[in-house]
């Protein structure tokens, strides 16, 4: 099982902060990931929605290349905007 | 170095940072950096601001770390607050204490710039009755990336 986040405007535009998914094991990378959760056309659209995005794997920030595992969870949200 | 970081959910106050780092005489210098929420010609009504709990805090102990490994400091400080705040109010704050001014001053900057880029802070503003997120900005992404130049720069070969 893979947990998947989302914050900000791509948490709104889903509907949900998190899912816990199970993708087949050639789901290796947050790419392929992201790919296998827009067989959902609602993440579809959210995701299209935002096109710049940021990604963490276990809370460490990363990049789509960055690879995944059973038990990981990953991040998705859009650029970040404190200070 | 000793170092506090923490996210409130609540109002900061000016006096905390500088009552914390002081260090009776090993420090001669102290910058402190307060981010405020500006109202944008009287639109902007509220601010929201929401954060990832635990990636947040590991990202800001990663950036003050790196700093602490470029300058020679003796403190840092960063607070930022979280929730609903009005115009005026202090969003975040860095405060950084050295021997001497150049190190306080650039590592303060350098904190400040890489938080801005890094940490999962995202903003709502409340106008005209309506909430919408704050976008990115290019030229924040150019400040914290400056920085990274430089100091792989200094970085030895």
């Amino acid at each position: 099982m893979i947990e998947v986040r989302f914050f900000a405007a791509l948490r709104e535009r889903v509907g949900s902060d998190r899912l816990a998914v199970s993708p087949p094991d050639s789901v290796d990378t947050v790419a392929k990931l992201v790919a296998w959760l827009e067989e959902d056309p609602n993440i579809a659209d959210a995701l299209e929605a935002t096109p710049r995005r940021m990604v963490a794997v276990n809370e460490v920030l990363g990049s789509e290349d960055s690879a995944i595992s059973e038990g990981d969870v990953v991040a998705l949200f859009p650029p970040v905007t404190g200070g | 170095m000793k170092t506090h970081i923490e996210i409130r959910n609540g109002s900061l106050d000016s006096a905390e940072p500088s009552d914390w780092l002081r260090d009776a005489g090993l420090s001669g210098a102290q910058v402190q950096f307060a981010g405020q929420v500006r109202d944008e010609q009287g639109r902007v009504e509220a601010l929201h601001l929401e954060y990832y709990p635990g990636m947040t805090e590991s990202v800001l102990g990663t950036i003050v770390e790196q700093a602490g490994q470029q300058w020679h400091l003796n403190g840092a400080w960063v607070v930022h607050r979280v929730g609903t705040m009005s115009p005026g109010d202090d969003i975040v704050q860095v405060a950084v204490s050295a021997a001497h001014r150049q190190a306080a001053f650039e590592a303060c900057a350098f904190i400040m710039d890489l938080l801005k880029t890094r940490a999962p802070f995202w903003k709502k503003e409340l106008i005209g009755g309506y909430w919408s997120w704050v976008e990115a900005r290019e030229r924040d992404a150019e400040a914290a990336a400056a920085w990274l130049q430089g100091l792989s720069a200094h970085e030895p070969p």
